[in-house]
């Protein structure tokens, strides 16, 4: 009786699990794949933070729709992308075109992370020459000048 | 040189802020925070043959909509944001602006009940049942609203519920200048 039961809660899971999986009838397992791929780099443009795949607003389900379509249709990866785009425009994609307007948000966080590279390699390399040579001053000629001042000072009132 | 380096964490906030202020100050001026820019802006309207929401047997094209400036009104019976927005358009298209329909993703019967009971301010009600046209023009909730000139070229769109400011911020001028250009 018990295995029963566990049977059947397995079964009714796995029947459910396979129903997310949507109604469409892929010619080919490479197809199926092809419409995840695609649908998971779409943003649905209605609810922004989720991609098409994932999304239950009716803009999506009719997105998924038209993606199905075409890929049955026999478009290419890229053509069904670009087709998004011409009609919600950039913001569809999760992975930006590369162009003028999207070079900051591409090569931002590289020059960040050069920028930061760079900052640490300066500091590192004043601290070695500093270690070796101890004696060597790492002042600034600012503060240099400010020391001899102090000096003079102290000459002064000594003599 | 130090003292420069000190600033520039200062520099970097204040462009972050600069940039957060912007987005908060456009989003003051009422605009939906939805809002995406539409490729379709300086682009033809795209090309559709479909039924009339009144008449089943006429049908309406993209060649229809030319020779006059006008606003094309994405709505359905299903869309409560549709429902504010509908005295607006029977306002102004009782000033004479010339309005177009696309009945997007909804019954004829009920669209028609609408129409009826709430008057009819579109010139061409389009029916997109299976939402096609919708999805050719980009939309993603309505209302939306574009505006095309004689050309059937889209020159702007609006998403959101068309008000008395809105007309008046957002489309009366351009509206009215593209009524001027059309003339000869």
């Amino acid at each position: 009786m018990k295995r029963w039961l566990v049977g059947l809660t397995l079964g009714a899971v796995l029947l459910s699990a396979q129903a997310a999986v949507d109604t469409f009838e892929f010619k080919s397992e490479q197809e199926r794949e092809r419409f995840y791929s695609i649908s998971t780099e779409l943003r649905c443009p209605k609810c922004q933070n989720q991609n098409i795949a994932d999304s239950d607003a009716p803009i999506a389900h009719d997105l998924r729709n038209e993606v199905f379509r075409l890929l049955e249709d026999g478009r290419s990866d890229d053509e069904i992308v670009d087709y998004m785009v011409a009609r919600y425009g950039d913001f569809v994609r999760y992975r930006p075109a590369l162009n003028a307007e999207t070079l900051v948000l591409w090569f931002g966080p590289l020059f960040f992370l050069l920028a930061g590279f760079l900052a640490v390699f300066m500091l590192v390399r004043r601290r070695q020459r500093a270690a070796k040579d101890p004696l060597e001053t790492i002042l600034t000629s600012e503060e240099q000048q400010q020391l001899d001042q102090l000096l003079e000072e102290k000459k002064k009132r000594d003599d | 040189m130090r003292r420069v380096l000190l600033v520039v964490p200062l520099l970097i906030f204040l462009l972050l802020a600069g940039f957060f202020l912007r987005d908060l100050l456009s989003k003051e001026e009422g605009k939906n925070e939805l809002t995406l820019p539409s490729p379709l802006v300086n682009q033809p309207f795209p090309e559709f043959s479909l039924a009339s929401v009144l008449d089943e047997q006429q049908t309406i094209t993209r060649a229809d909509l030319l020779g006059k400036p006008a606003l094309v009104n994405v709505w359905a019976t299903w869309c409560v944001a549709c429902r504010v927005e509908h005295p607006v358009l029977n306002k102004l298209s009782a000033q004479g602006v010339v309005i177009h329909g696309v009945n997007y993703k909804d019954e004829t019967i009920a669209a028609q009940k609408w129409l009826k009971d709430f008057h009819n301010p579109y010139q061409l009600n389009i029916s997109d049942a299976q939402g096609r046209l919708g999805l050719d023009l980009g939309v993603y909730g309505a209302p939306e609203t574009f505006l095309i000139d004689a050309e059937g070229v889209v020159r702007y769109k609006f998403i959101g519920v068309i008000d008395e400011q809105v007309w008046e911020r957002e489309l009366a001028a351009q509206y009215q200048a593209l009524v001027e250009e059309a003339k000869p």
